[in-house]
Parts: structure tokens; C-alpha cells; sequence
């Protein structure tokens, strides 16, 4: 993956090194304070609490707090954009109460920077083989875990190793797709309220509601017997379903007591097959592809979990906040809100699956991957289809996958290798770009004629 | 009901699309093209939303999980 890092993403790798940065500052900076200062014991975000000690232990005076407070947030604005936000806030947080010189402050400020700048992952350095090997090595102890796991609502959401190679293969529709619907503030409150939304996107259909289908040959039709204590519980009657059946336009359609019966034109045994299925399956209400919603109370608000996912449909639901709406399928993400919105659904989606594992992956590897997989402005799976099947390089795709296919091809359309990536060079035997390799050195003859 | 509007989802990040100057200072800091950035497409949700054209260059503000926020920059590409 080393390669397509370099080529497919400068800004993806300009993201990976800041966030590389932040991960091993408060690292590299307790390494230098400690050999510098024993005071200084903490990271360099932390080393406030070391500091104030060390300021009384040498009898330091100290300025009022209000004007330490005014100087270090005029000084912290000079920094804004230099170091990320994170940083800015724990310094504040932390330096505001302690009692220290402004010179004092403003040399851990410098401090920090310099630990910070000096974390930034350097030119050449191989932040996507590190990615795939930090992802890869938990990945191989997921395999000997669970595969899919039982959760405690009756919702069975695949997690785990198979959900990670769903995400990674960008799949249109994942295999246990679910969605996740917050209730607007009237709605939310209320198991009642709740109540009712679901019933406005839970799928019904006839099969839901029937007790019995059968088909008369004599009459030539069907009787559809409604579950009246279902119905009921849906909010439907018999008059309603025989209206939707009407729509479908098959026949004569009447309604008896409980009992729906269906004459259709057509008497044909194969189409009359086709019928049954066309009327058991028909929607009442709710929304396509919405199998079941389960309602869940989390923090003093009801929250809807669906199986089946359909974003565009919810989001014209009444009564939902649309602005918290989430779906597990990340394709559906990219189309309704567009490519960046699905990158975060990449993190979120395979973050929470390592998390919940108990794998711990920085986040960052997770980034630069989903970075990887949007750069195009669309969902590019990782795999042969992907990111790793389009790249530049011959023997590059051909030590991937299926080697002679691509050599052949290759062969017969005259293609070139410019052995411009790691795994070329590692083919042929040449220093491979990498580090310090990455750099290359040229002559320019015109100045040197100028010398002479 | 009121239309949703895909920008206020916490999904979606805010966008900016930049000016000549803007794109100019970036290309210079990095030292790329602006087909180097990663793209976004005309027919993107968000394109169609705030007008951006082939050609433009989207400012991408991020509430990040590591870094509170971060700044990411993407080209937009017919198709």
C-alpha cells in the first residue's frame, strides 16, 4: 500500500502526518524534558502540573492570574494553525491555572512546538506500509474471535473481522445493513411519540398482516385472511389493505368480513404463482427495505434501531431528527451526502469495529485508509478492483494479484514501467523509494558551464 | 416538513469553496498541482449544494476525533 499512499494522496499523507504528530508528541516531548529537567515529568501538554512545583520549589514570584491569563491566550493565537486544536486547548487548560513566569510559559508553549514539529512524520517515511501492517496484525487475532456476534437488542449486526472486510471492500449493501434513528425533540421523549414514527417507517407488508393466503381453484381467486389483532396493532384494517390491493390492478378485489378475496383476470398456473407473490409481498406502509425497528431508550431519549437501511426515504420521515440519522452502509452515505460524509462513515464504521474487538489501533491508521478509499471522489474499495488494481506500475498490480494476467496484458499492449514505486524496485533490485532513497539528486549543467 | 439540508448533518463537514488567491497560496505551501488534491465529484450532494464547479478547489473543515479540528482540501472533477 506503500505506493498508492505516495501517489493518491498528498493531502491524505499531509492528514496522516499531522495526526502522526499529535500521536507521539506528548511521547518525543517527555523523552527531551526528561533529559533536560526531572521536573518536567509529563508530556508537554502535562508538564503544567509538573511545573508549578518546580516554580514555588525555587521561590519564583508569581503574576496575577487574570494578566497570565490575557498574555497566554494572546499567545496561543500565534500558534493557532501551527499546532493542531487539541494541543491549543490542553495548554490552555492546563497552564492557565499554574502559577509560573510568562517567560516560563512561554518557553513550555515553544517547547511543545518544537516536540510537535519534530513528531511530524518525515518525507519518504512509509506511513501507508504502516497503516496496512497496524491494521493487519489485530486483524489476524479477530480471525481466531467471534465471527458474528449476538447483540443484546435482537438486531444481529455483523462485526468483527467480516464487517472490516465489508468496509474495505466498499460492498453497495453491507450484509446485516441497519440504521440508527434519533427522534426530534418532540418525538424523543415519549415511548408513545416513538411509537408512532415507527409506524410511519416499519415496512408492512401483506405477508405481515395475513394470517392465511390461499388460492381457490374453483372461484379462481385468492382469499387473503387478515390477522385483525396484528392489523390492528399497525394501525390497518381490511379496507385498507383491499384498497392497496386494488392499486396493483390484477383483478376484481372484494372484501369479506375479515377475509380479502382476489379475483384476477389471468387463470394461467405459472402467472398465478407470480400473483401470490406480488400480493404477499405488497407494501402498506413504511418504508422499502425496512424490515423491523426496535425502539431503545439511551440517555433519557428514545432512539430508533431499524434492520434494513434505506437513508433517503427516512430522512422524509416525520418526526426524526434528519440531522443524526446514520446508516451503516457507507455507500448509501456517499450518495445522499456526498464523499466526505462517507469517509467519516469509513472511520466511524471500522474504528468501532477494532475498538470493539478490544483491538487498539490508533485512529490514525484508520484515517489515512478512508482517505485512501474517498480520494477520488468515490468509494474505491482497497482490493483488486480498487485501489490496489489501479495502480501505474506493471509489476506492481502483477505482485498483487493474479501476476500472469497482468503481465500478459501488459506484454501485449506495450506497456511501460517508469519503476517509480517501492514494490518495482523491489523487484528488480534497486534501492527502493523510501526514506532517504526517496530523494534524488540532478545536475544542472547550464550553471555549472556558468562557473567554469 | 421542512427540506433537509445536507450541510447541517453531522456527517458533513463545512465547506468553502476558495478564491483564485487562495488555491494559488496552497499550491504553493505544498508544492502541487491542483489535480494532486484528492477530488470530489461535480454530482457530489454537496457540490450540487454550494455550486462548486470543475476547476474549484473546496476548503474541507473537520471536527476530528484526534485533532478537534483539521483542515482538508479537495478538487472538484466533472463526472
Amino acid at each position: 500500500m506503500a505506493e498508492e499512499n505516495e501517489k493518491d494522496t498528498l493531502a491524505g499523507k499531509a492528514t496522516a502526518k499531522a495526526a502522526k504528530a499529535k500521536k507521539s508528541s506528548p511521547k518525543k516531548g517527555y523523552a527531551r524534558k526528561a533529559t533536560k529537567a526531572e521536573a518536567h515529568a509529563e508530556a508537554p501538554a502535562k508538564a503544567s502540573k509538573a511545573k508549578p512545583k518546580k516554580a514555588k520549589a525555587e521561590g519564583l514570584k508569581a503574576t496575577p492570574i487574570e494578566t497570565r491569563a490575557a498574555y497566554l491566550k494572546k499567545l496561543l493565537v500565534n500558534y493557532k494553525g501551527m499546532l493542531p486544536d487539541n494541543l491549543l486547548t490542553q495548554l490552555e487548560a492546563k497552564l492557565s491555572g499554574a502559577t509560573m513566569e510568562e517567560a516560563q510559559v512561554k518557553k513550555i508553549v515553544d517547547e511543545t512546538y518544537k516536540a510537535y514539529t519534530k513528531a511530524l512524520i518525515e518525507p519518504g517515511e512509509a506511513a501507508g506500509t504502516v497503516a496496512a501492517q497496524s491494521v493487519g496484525e489485530p486483524g489476524t487475532q479477530m480471525t481466531l474471535r467471534t465471527f458474528h456476534y449476538a447483540g443484546v437488542r435482537e438486531l444481529n449486526v455483523t462485526l468483527g473481522l467480516p464487517r472490516l472486510i465489508e468496509i474495505v471492500d466498499a460492498r453497495r449493501i453491507p450484509s446485516t445493513p441497519t440504521m440508527t434513528v434519533f427522534l426530534d425533540d418532540d418525538h424523543k421523549g415519549s415511548l408513545e411519540k416513538a411509537k408512532e414514527v415507527v409506524t410511519r417507517i416499519e415496512r408492512i407488508a401483506v405477508e405481515n398482516v395475513a394470517k392465511s393466503i390461499e388460492y381457490d381453484m374453483v372461484n379462481a381467486s385468492f382469499i387473503v385472511e387478515v390477522d385483525e389483532e396484528i392489523a390492528q396493532d399497525k394501525q390497518l384494517d381490511a379496507e385498507f389493505i383491499a384498497k392497496s390491493i386494488v392499486k396493483l390492478k390484477i383483478g376484481k378485489v372484494e372484501i369479506e368480513g375479515n377475509g380479502i378475496i382476489i379475483t384476477p383476470e389471468v387463470t394461467a398456473q405459472d402467472k398465478i404463482k407470480r400473483l401470490r407473490e406480488r400480493i404477499l409481498t405488497l407494501r402498506l406502509k413504511g418504508i422499502k427495505s425496512i424490515k423491523r425497528v426496535l425502539i431503545q431508550k439511551e440517555n433519557e431519549e428514545y432512539i430508533l434501531h431499524t434492520d434494513g437501511s434505506n437513508l433517503s426515504e427516512v430522512l422524509k420521515i416525520k418526526g426524526i431528527d434528519p440531522n443524526r440519522v446514520y446508516t451503516n452502509n457507507v455507500s448509501e452515505i456517499a450518495e445522499v451526502l456526498g464523499i466526505e460524509a462517507a469517509r467519516a462513515a469509513i472511520i466511524k464504521e471500522a474504528f468501532q469495529v477494532l475498538d470493539q474487538q478490544g483491538l487498539d489501533v490508533d485512529m490514525r491508521h484508520v484515517i489515512l485508509i478512508a482517505d485512501l478509499m474517498t480520494s477520488t471522489g468515490r468509494i474505491r474499495q482497497i482490493g483488486r478492483h480498487g485501489v490496489s488494481g489501479e495502480k501505474s506500475s506493471v509489476l506492481a498490480r502483477a505482485a498483487f494479484e493474479v501476476t500472469v494476467k497482468h503481465l500478459l496484458d501488459a506484454a501485449a499492449h506495450g506497456e511501460e514501467d517508469a519503476l517509480e514505486g517501492v514494490t518495482e524496485n523491489v523487484i528488480v533490485g534497486q534501492p527502493i523509494p523510501l526514506g532517504t532513497g526517496i530523494v534524488e539528486l540532478f545536475m544542472r549543467f547550464s550553471n555549472q558551464k556558468e562557473a567554469e | 416538513m421542512v427540506k433537509f439540508e445536507i450541510l447541517k448533518h453531522e456527517l458533513v463537514p463545512q465547506f468553502e469553496i476558495l478564491k483564485k488567491e487562495e488555491i494559488e497560496a496552497l499550491r504553493h505551501t505544498y508544492g502541487i498541482k491542483k489535480e494532486d488534491l484528492p477530488w470530489i465529484r461535480r454530482s457530489d450532494p454537496v457540490c450540487k449544494e454550494i455550486g462548486a464547479k470543475p476547476g474549484d478547489v473546496l476548503k474541507i473543515t473537520r471536527k476530528s476525533p484526534v485533532a478537534e479540528q483539521s483542515v482538508g482540501y479537495r478538487y472538484c472533477v466533472p463526472g
